[in-house]
């Protein structure tokens, strides 16, 4: 590895599609060094000067993002291997975490692998907010008229609601799970956090029996294999462990409940 | 007539959008909801101290609907017309309610109750908040109701679909929209009753902001060009705390400073030492020192100038461009309800602010000016502890929020209500959100009624027009044979913008800035996309906004220059004083002839009469 004080540039190499049914390939850009540069800042400057390392004219790179704060949740790419954000992923960090950067060893920055690629290293997320729709994904309020507040909260439950609530539907925890794939219809840990937020809320927990039905059907909470990478690589540290546990056990429960009523 | 049921259009996704979209699905007229991002992803998202609202609390320590309307007022200088902040204000309790129910999770008491913070701005705790993430929090709870009509069938969301322009008819009328699939390109016209505009601010025409990068003000531009005027679009705020960054000036929420937060800076100029080995006594509290009732909660205008003016001065940190922000004494429960802001910072700069002061300096933030918007005044009773005489909004009145062209609304940042000259912290949110819910029912009365002619009359030759008009820019990008880089351009116009039109503006500068942007526009005409391909082009999409920006860019400085005076964010160190006589007025912008044209129209002040904006400066 290069000293950071001796280094004047560093090199990325891009996975590029141009549309869903081309062929990816890949492209290596050089860019001009500076300290604390983040991902989407490599990507800017791609835009701005998109001509690689071989001297070819390209295009700039297509990448969904938005907010570059990571509360968004758009902007998720697998940097060096890894899922992550690619406006809180520091070029430091990959390089000295990694050792690339260099012109034989660059970053690669690739688009999500569980998801369909749309262009280039943006991908359609859309399944997971249809399934917010599927698991009802909201508190059934009476409308908008002047009701009175909400229900009273203890602070350990509103703590809890709280952290399951930053989930910004940004995919990382489905790209890190081994049972999650782009074929397959495990829903996977989004859900899980999500379904766990609604059935916490008092008035929420109206649709809870709704929620555990589909937490029931094939793709739901038993087909997770408890690998736990979900945990690992959420931005915003869910509780998504605790979640799955207690998904499992209110649907193990609800399940039991279904049997000896006869209700389908 | 025909008997086809009336639509709605609501053009963005964020707080204002999302709540008028629930209150027209809810009075079961259909609504299209478009968003350049999935919805959840808006820029609300990025608000995090708080919401404002009087509350049981601060009721009986004396604090009422209209001090919350008054201070709203002296905030923004008493330049905004005071029906609508009234109005806002009052409803503000019944909105933490509603948002309450709909399973926001607010901070709690040991008791359960809702949690309360100080903010800018005020003496009394008022601000209900969820962590330090408040924004997203509200955003998502209007999310799931929205999906909850969208599973009804009652809201169709176009989701990567980008606003183009206005449909208007030959009386003037607005009836719809052309808009192109940012993953197809396809232009496609869509028509409705009554649209809305709920797209936000304009911080990517100052380059680095706080904003997200779809906050370029190119949909209300575009509105502008087609005829919607602006109102005072000179008033824009700086943040005083944000994280200085190479893409963008990441924000440190006033909340920060509402949970105890301090800012300072060594006594001594370009003291070096690490802000840990600098003793108490050898630290300036400036904004402490200078506003003793206040302190660090003076409104965002002001603390901004105090650090931008003590870093030019040369005591900056190190004799740089920043100064502290500290929260490493406050106690750990308290670090805790900030969490999602000290570790964003954390996660940027390396450095964990519960333990180190914070370093930061003043970015763009919000847009107080933006699309002119008109309503009905309507007297109403007296609620006990207000003045003698109230007015306020007439509930449902057709045209509550509606721009210059009939048919067309705006709602939320986008309009130029109820901030005047400085948007004080956590009025955002509500004013968002109370714009959907009480004139979300406007829309939906002026689609059924108040409309001229129903949008399915509307001749195919009209459509075409505009569908063509659209196409037209489209190919003229692709086939141009230009050299200038769209880019290279942005960037050069948020350096200037950034330079001559922010923190302290002089008529010397921002003329210069002028001739700038006139320049920037002539190169526009030579400009070139690197992509000229027809599926997911973003390149297209930015380069087309570009040109917004610029036209936005003249119209934020024709009425700054012109504005000779000193009010709220706007400050003009060769007219150092507010002078209400010419200016206590709306700067009006029309777009004539390719150039903005200014003009003016009074601000009654029927309810609060203005005066002194101190908060207690000591001299």
């Amino acid at each position: 590895m290069i000293a950071s004080d001796a280094k004047k540039s560093f090199f990325v190499k891009v996975k590029r599609q141009d549309s869903p049914e081309k062929n990816p390939y890949y492209e290596v850009f050089e860019l001009p060094y500076k300290p604390n540069l983040n991902i989407i800042s490599c990507l800017q400057a791609i835009a701005s000067n998109p001509v690689t390392v071989d001297g070819k004219q390209s295009t700039p790179v297509v990448w969904d993002c938005s907010c570059l704060e990571e509360v968004c949740g758009a902007c998720t790419m697998v940097m060096g291997g890894q899922v992550g954000q690619s406006c809180s992923t520091l070029v430091d960090e990959l390089i000295e975490r990694d050792g690339t950067g260099t012109k034989d060893n660059p970053i690669t920055l690739e688009p999500m692998s569980k998801f369909p690629v749309v262009r280039d290293l943006f991908v359609d997320r859309s399944s997971m907010f249809a399934n917010l729709k599927d698991i009802k994904g909201w508190v059934p309020i009476d409308g908008t008229h002047d009701l009175g507040a909400g229900p009273k909260e203890d602070p350990e439950a509103q703590e809890l609601r709280y952290q399951l609530s930053r989930c910004m539907t940004c995919g990382c925890c489905l790209e890190a799970c081994p049972q999650f794939s782009l074929e397959g219809n495990f829903v996977g840990a989004q859900v899980f956090g999500q379904t766990l937020y609604f059935n916490t809320h008092e008035t929420g927990a109206s649709l809870k029996e709704d929620r555990l039905d589909v937490m029931q059907q094939a793709g739901g909470i038993s087909d997770c294999g408890n690998a736990q990478n979900c945990v690992e690589v959420c931005p915003k540290e869910l509780p998504l462990v605790e979640a799955i546990a207690k998904i499992g056990r209110q649907t193990t429960v609800h399940s039991i409940k279904k049997f000896f009523t006869g209700k389908k | 007539m025909s008997q086809k049921q009336p639509r709605v259009i609501v053009v963005g996704g964020g707080l204002a959008g999302l709540s008028a979209t629930i209150k027209v699905a809810e009075a079961g007229v259909p609504v299209d909801l478009f968003s350049m991002v999935p919805v959840k992803r808006s820029h609300s998202v990025c608000a995090q101290g708080g919401i404002n609202a009087c509350n049981e609390v601060a009721r009986q320590q004396g604090y009422s609907e209209w001090i919350h309307m008054d201070e709203t007022l002296y905030g923004g200088d008493f330049l905004q017309h005071q029906p609508p902040v009234y109005e806002m204000t009052h409803w503000a309790p019944r909105i933490i309610d509603l948002l309450d129910r709909m399973g926001v999770p607010f901070n709690r008491t040991a008791e359960g109750q809702r949690d309360l913070r100080l903010f800018g701005g005020s003496l009394f705790k008022r601000t209900h908040f969820a962590g330090a993430s408040t924004g997203q929090q509200l955003l998502y709870g209007l999310d799931e109701q929205v999906r909850r009509h969208e599973a009804d069938g009652k809201v169709n969301k176009y989701e990567f679909w980008e606003f183009l322009w206005p449909i208007i008819d030959d009386n003037g009328e607005c009836k719809g929209i052309i808009a192109q699939d940012m993953r197809t390109m396809q232009i496609k016209p869509f028509l409705a009753d009554a649209v809305v505009m709920a797209t936000g601010g304009n911080g990517m025409v100052f380059g680095k902001s706080t904003m997200s990068v779809i906050c370029t003000g190119g949909a209300a531009a575009r509105c502008y060009q087609a005829g919607a005027w602006f109102g005072n679009p000179e008033f824009i705020q700086v943040h005083p705390t944000a994280i200085p960054g190479e893409d963008k000036c990441r924000l440190m929420s006033e909340s920060a400073r509402g949970e105890g937060g301090r800012v300072w800076v060594p006594r001594e100029k370009g003291d070096v030492r690490p802000p840990l080995d600098i003793p108490e006594e050898e630290r300036w509290y400036f904004l402490e020192e200078k506003y003793p009732a206040y302190g660090n909660l003076v409104p965002r205008d002001i603390a901004t100038r105090e650090i931008f003016f003590v870093c030019e001065d040369g005591y900056g940190i190190g004799g740089s461009r920043m100064v502290y922000l500290d929260v490493s004494h406050l106690p750990q429960g308290t670090k805790d309800k900030l969490k999602a802001i000290l570790e964003i910072y954390e996660k940027f700069t390396g450095d964990d602010p519960t333990e180190v002061p914070m370093k930061i300096f003043p970015a763009v933030h919000y847009s107080m000016g933006g699309l002119y918007t008109v309503f009905t005044e309507e007297e109403k009773e007296a609620v006990p502890g207000d003045g003698e005489k109230t007015i306020g909004m007439k509930d449902g009145a057709p045209n509550n929020m509606m721009t210059n062209i009939p048919g067309l609304f705006a709602f939320g940042e986008v309009n130029y209500q109820y901030h005047g000259g400085t948007r004080l912290g956590a009025n955002a949110l509500l004013n968002c959100i109370f714009d959907g819910l009480f004139c979300g029912p406007s829309l939906v009365n002026y689609a059924k009624e108040g409309r001229m002619s129903p949008a399915s009359e509307l001749s195919q030759d009209i459509i075409d027009k505009f569908v063509k008009q659209e196409q037209d820019k489209v190919d003229a990008l692709v086939n141009s044979k230009g050299k200038a880089n769209p880019y290279d351009i942005w960037r050069r116009l948020g350096d200037e913008m950034t330079a001559a039109a922010t923190v302290v503006r002089t008529e010397e500068r921002m003329q210069k800035a002028l001739e700038t942007v006139k320049a920037l526009r002539e190169e526009y005409k030579d400009v070139c996309l690197s992509d000229t391909g027809m599926w997911t082009n973003q390149n297209l999409s930015f380069t087309r906004a570009l040109n917004d920006m610029l036209i936005y860019a003249e119209a934020i400085l024709v009425p700054a220059i012109a504005r000779k005076e000193s009010r709220g964010s706007h400050y003009r160190p060769d007219y150092p004083e507010r002078i209400d006589d010419p200016f206590q007025k709306t700067s009006l912008v029309k777009y004539v002839n390719d150039q903005p044209e200014l003009s003016y129209e009074d601000v009654a002040t029927p309810m609060v009469p203005p005066r002194a904006r101190t908060y207690g400066k000591t001299s």
